[in-house]
């Protein structure tokens, strides 16, 4: 239909999912800006000014320019805050770099597997990711810790004399995440080398370039796309896990996720966990935005 | 060109490395839950003990039936709210706000959970909105439906539009053309959205453990304040029946779509 | 392929004298007035105006791009117009929507419901209208009959071959008996052979149900065989509308004249305007141009004239004088396309110029072999004068 002459249901099909999204996703995060300007009071709920448009403009106005960035200034001030944003950073990044080194092989493999047999490795990569999140992390633990299952072959095979320290250590975080994120990883990847003409390499092969110069030169750029989307896909959620830090990791492990569950359930504070939110937003920001351009840019190419 | 078809030992490595890399730790959950030692790092023979166990925790129990019920409701309603996000991409043309309306759809499904849990919750205080059953639902609703959005766009993608013009020139409303014509010819993705939507639900911890309320602790709060008391039979025994249980359905799902793909399309 | 043609009726020869387009109080069914598309600052449809007629088999032909899709779904209801009026049976269509307009649409992609059976698929439109279940049974058998598809009702659509789905497609526009049958690019999808069978089959379909019928189609021989008058489109205009011997034999345009069938153009300076007889003289060309044709120029007129190669004699015997409309040259390219042989002659100052002769002997060697010196000439009505 032209886009002038609206029937009434392409109406609803905007206008209900839009109006959702905008009251349970966008205004919460205009709540969560307006809380982070907000100080924390022993009271229910525990901030002031608590906005009510019922008393009125003057009283709205008044309570409005008690907002502030103190909590900001705060947070940006205290070491401990600005270390956990550039542990999760690093940690994710680290993550996410792995990914695609492990993720890249399994992903050309199953594209060069035969056709028949596509569908069910793509399923055997997809359905630990039905299985619970919580439940593979925890698998883990088993794993790792001291007396762990690792620590037993290891030893049992002469390979070290003492049980390795991994669990708890960022190392198991960066180990949780690669394993969590594996089939996010490997989707996009196989997308975009599925797509891929075989004629491309056939031609290299026919101007001369070998196997493996093809590879270089013709099948890892053609897939970039799906190298960037599975490396947005992994590293924008997992700089604000909270699961695997707090499974995995140890004391030292100061995730911003943990950090806001820790500020807002621990010591309650409302307002500086709405700003260590809204910060994370801001770093996260540009990548977010960049995978919403490839997502809007995929929908159009078709 | 047997050089590039099929696979070399290289990328046969890679494969058998990765599979065996998301596979063997499940598997060994799965071992151990059968363990008879209640010291997990010690095997103390086979039993089945732990399972024989769990139908006797009540609270685990009513953890479990919390859980199906916010995963069937929100599901549902995320599978409908997720179709008609996908329609509004795909099919309704340019219109005011499409590229905010798509960053609404796609954000989600990268937002950090830590993030959109706290925001709903404070959401749901400002509007003085008691935690309970339907904050958790109506929050998993809102973060499943971006994903179930996501499957049927790709769906619509392929989906030949003059199918559609095909109804509305035969005589058929634009809504009887969705319902006669679109939604049977799409189903296979519809269904995929809520299988998605529901196992998303049914595993999410973070968005819950904000949005709940006391009464209503979901299986994976259960499962997680016992995890954090560290590893246990009990809990090994409880991931199985979960990692079994969504396999088998997850499994069946994917032959009957294919099976139901193959008499609609012929292939 | 089993797709039996269909039954053959008497021929009819109603069709020679069918031409309502000539009758001054004939009144039109489809009405196009000054119709005008525009998609953003993009104009599709220039300011199209055009009466089509009952029981007319209409084809709208051009190249991709040209605006015959936009006008035919114009008139379906999946596009409004931007200016103008589109008229049907005296009815203003301008907002109403696809699904209340009588008229149906065969889809080039046939557009089967993948989900339904063969029945199921052309009943839809019967269902949408509320007839009693008896009736539609009634049709569907009636319909599957008309395509020659009985047996089949069962099937689901990837089931059947390309020529069956494509019936399944038109029984389907056609059940509900529409004013009129819009079939866009309907025998894209076959293969030559089949496509010509279906041509006649639905020139003699059209001729026993009587609707109008609308094709949208690219390719000339299609429009050519099965339209009894053809809109040759381009850039959103309409060029010429007339009916298939026209087109050929007297383009209105250098651009109809090429877009159908194969034609040398001579760009020619008129000499002599006399009414019938016109004589130019071409840069190309040694001797003088000679065209029988009433035409409005006058001496001095910088003009183009059309030459269709099988118009032209080509023979190695030489010409007894040189007379007007003749050249000689030689053969450096021969087309042999089995029934004839298009001959590319390189005239001496350079020009080439296409010429056509029937194979009437089984000889393998050519008569006219390349570069044999030959001699070119035709007569005074072979030619069209144009103007643009």
């Amino acid at each position: 239909m032209s886009s002038e002459k609206r029937s009434l249901f392409a109406r609803a099909t905007i206008a209900i999912p839009f109006l959702w999204l905008a009251v349970f996703f966008l205004l919460p995060f205009l709540i969560v800006f307006k809380i982070s300007l907000s100080d924390d009071a022993v009271a229910q709920p525990p901030y002031v000014p608590a906005l009510s448009f019922s008393e009125g403009w003057a009283a709205l106005r008044e309570k409005l320019a008690l907002l502030d960035a103190e909590n900001y200034a705060f947070v940006l001030s205290d070491w401990l805050y600005v270390y956990s944003y550039m542990q999760s950073l690093l940690l994710a990044g680290i993550a996410t770099a792995i990914l695609v080194l492990v993720g890249y092989p399994v992903a050309y493999a199953i594209v060069r597997s035969p056709r028949g047999l596509r569908p069910v490795l793509l399923l055997l990569v997809i359905l630990p990711f039905f299985t619970s999140f919580l439940i593979r992390v925890y698998a883990w633990i088993g794993i790792l810790s001291r007396e762990g299952l690792l620590n037993q072959s290891l030893l049992s095979l002469g390979l070290v004399s003492q049980p390795l320290e991994i669990l708890s250590t960022n190392i198991a975080v960066v180990i949780g995440m690669v394993y969590s994120y594996f089939p996010f990883m490997v989707l996009p990847l196989y997308a975009v080398l599925e797509r891929m003409d075989d004629s491309l390499l056939e031609a290299a092969a026919d101007l001369g370039a070998t196997p493996a110069q093809a590879f270089w030169r013709v099948t890892v750029p053609v897939s970039v796309p799906g190298i960037v989307a599975g490396a947005l896909l992994c590293f924008i959620p997992a700089v604000g896990e909270f699961v695997i830090p707090d499974l995995l990791g140890g004391s030292d492990t100061q995730m911003i996720g943990r950090t806001v569950w820790n500020e807002f359930a621990v010591n309650r504070s409302w307002s500086v966990s709405s700003a260590l939110a809204i910060l994370i937003l801001l770093v996260l920001l540009v990548p977010i935005l960049i995978y919403q351009r490839m997502q809007l840019r995929e929908l159009e190419s078709r | 060109m047997a050089m590039r078809k099929g696979l070399s030992p290289v990328t046969l490595t890679a494969l058998a490395g990765g599979i065996a890399f998301l596979y063997i730790p499940l598997f060994l959950l799965v071992i151990y839950s059968f363990n008879d030692s209640r010291l997990v790092t010690v095997w103390g023979g086979w039993s089945t003990r732990w399972y024989q166990a769990l139908p006797q925790n009540q609270a685990l129990m009513d953890a479990a039936w919390v859980s199906l019920k916010v995963a069937a409701v929100a599901a549902t309603l995320a599978t409908i709210l997720g179709t008609l996000a996908a329609l509004a991409l795909v099919r309704a043309g340019t219109f005011r706000g499409r590229t905010l309306f798509a960053g609404l759809v796609y954000a989600p499904l990268v937002m950090p959970e830590v993030i959109t849990g706290l925001a709903l919750l404070l959401l749901f205080v400002a509007i003085d909105f008691d935690r309970g059953f339907w904050t958790v639902a109506l929050a998993h609703v809102t973060f499943t439906m971006c994903f179930v959005a996501v499957i049927v766009q790709s769906r619509l993608l392929t989906f030949d539009h003059s199918l559609e013009e095909a109804a509305l020139d035969l005589g058929a409303t634009p809504l009887r053309a969705f319902f006669s014509v679109t939604l049977p010819v799409i189903f296979p993705a519809v269904a995929a959205g809520w299988l998605l939507a529901f196992t998303l639900s049914l595993d999410d911890l973070v968005i819950a453990n904000f949005t709940a309320g006391p009464g209503n602790t979901t299986l994976p709060m259960r499962i997680y304040s016992q995890v954090r008391l560290g590893v246990t039979p009990e809990v090994n025994a409880i991931s199985t029946v979960f990692i079994v249980v969504i396999t088998a359905v997850v499994l069946a799902a994917s032959l009957a779509m294919k099976w139901q793909q193959g008499k609609a399309e012929g292939r | 392929m089993a797709s039996a043609p269909l039954k053959p009726q008497k021929p009819q020869s109603v069709r020679r004298k069918f031409a309502p387009w000539t009758d001054p109080v004939a009144q039109p069914l489809i009405s196009f007035r000054n119709v005008v598309k525009r998609y953003g600052g993009v104009v599709a449809i220039d300011g199209v105006s055009l009466d089509i007629y009952e029981r007319e088999f209409f084809a709208l032909l051009g190249p991709s791009g040209c605006g015959k899709t936009t006008l035919m779904r114009m008139l379906a209801g999946f596009e409004e117009a931007s200016e103008g009026k589109i008229m049907l049976a005296k009815n203003d269509l301008s907002g109403v929507p696809p699904y209340r307009r009588p008229v149906n649409m065969m889809f080039q992609s046939y557009a089967l419901f993948p989900h339904m059976t063969v029945s199921d698929n052309i009943a839809f439109g019967l269902k949408q209208e509320g007839m009693p279940k008896a009736e539609i049974t009634a049709r569907v058998e009636e319909m599957l009959k008309l395509v020659n598809l009985r047996g089949l009702e069962k099937r689901k659509p990837h089931q059947l071959s390309g020529g069956q789905r494509q019936r399944v497609a038109l029984a389907r526009s056609l059940a509900k008996r529409p004013k009129v049958l819009l079939l866009d690019e309907p025998m894209a999808a076959l293969d030559k052979k089949l496509r010509e069978q279906t041509q006649f089959e639905l020139m003699d379909l059209q001729q026993r149900i009587g609707t109008t019928f609308i094709i949208v189609t690219h390719d000339q021989e299609e429009a050519m065989t099965v339209a009894d008058r053809i809109a040759v489109m381009d850039h959103g205009k309409l060029v010429q509308v007339a009916t298939p011997a026209e087109i050929y034999e007297q383009p209105n345009s250098r651009y109809v004249a090429e877009f159908v069938g194969d034609v040398n153009i001579i760009e020619a300076e008129v000499t002599r305007a006399a009414s019938g007889d016109i004589a130019l003289k071409s840069d190309v060309l040694d001797a003088e141009l000679r065209l029988a044709q009433r035409a409005d120029v006058k001496a001095g007129d910088r003009v183009a004239v059309a030459l269709r190669p099988e118009k032209i004699r080509i023979g190695k015997e030489p010409l007894s004088e040189v007379h007007a409309n003749c050249a000689q040259g030689v053969v450096y390219d021969i087309a042999y396309l089995g029934d004839l042989s298009i001959y590319h002659v390189h005239l001496d100052n350079g020009f080439v110029l296409k010429a056509a002769k029937t194979n009437l002997s089984r000889q393998i060697e050519p008569p006219i072999d390349w570069d044999d010196r030959v001699n070119l000439s035709w007569t005074p009505d072979a030619g069209v004068l144009l103007k643009s």
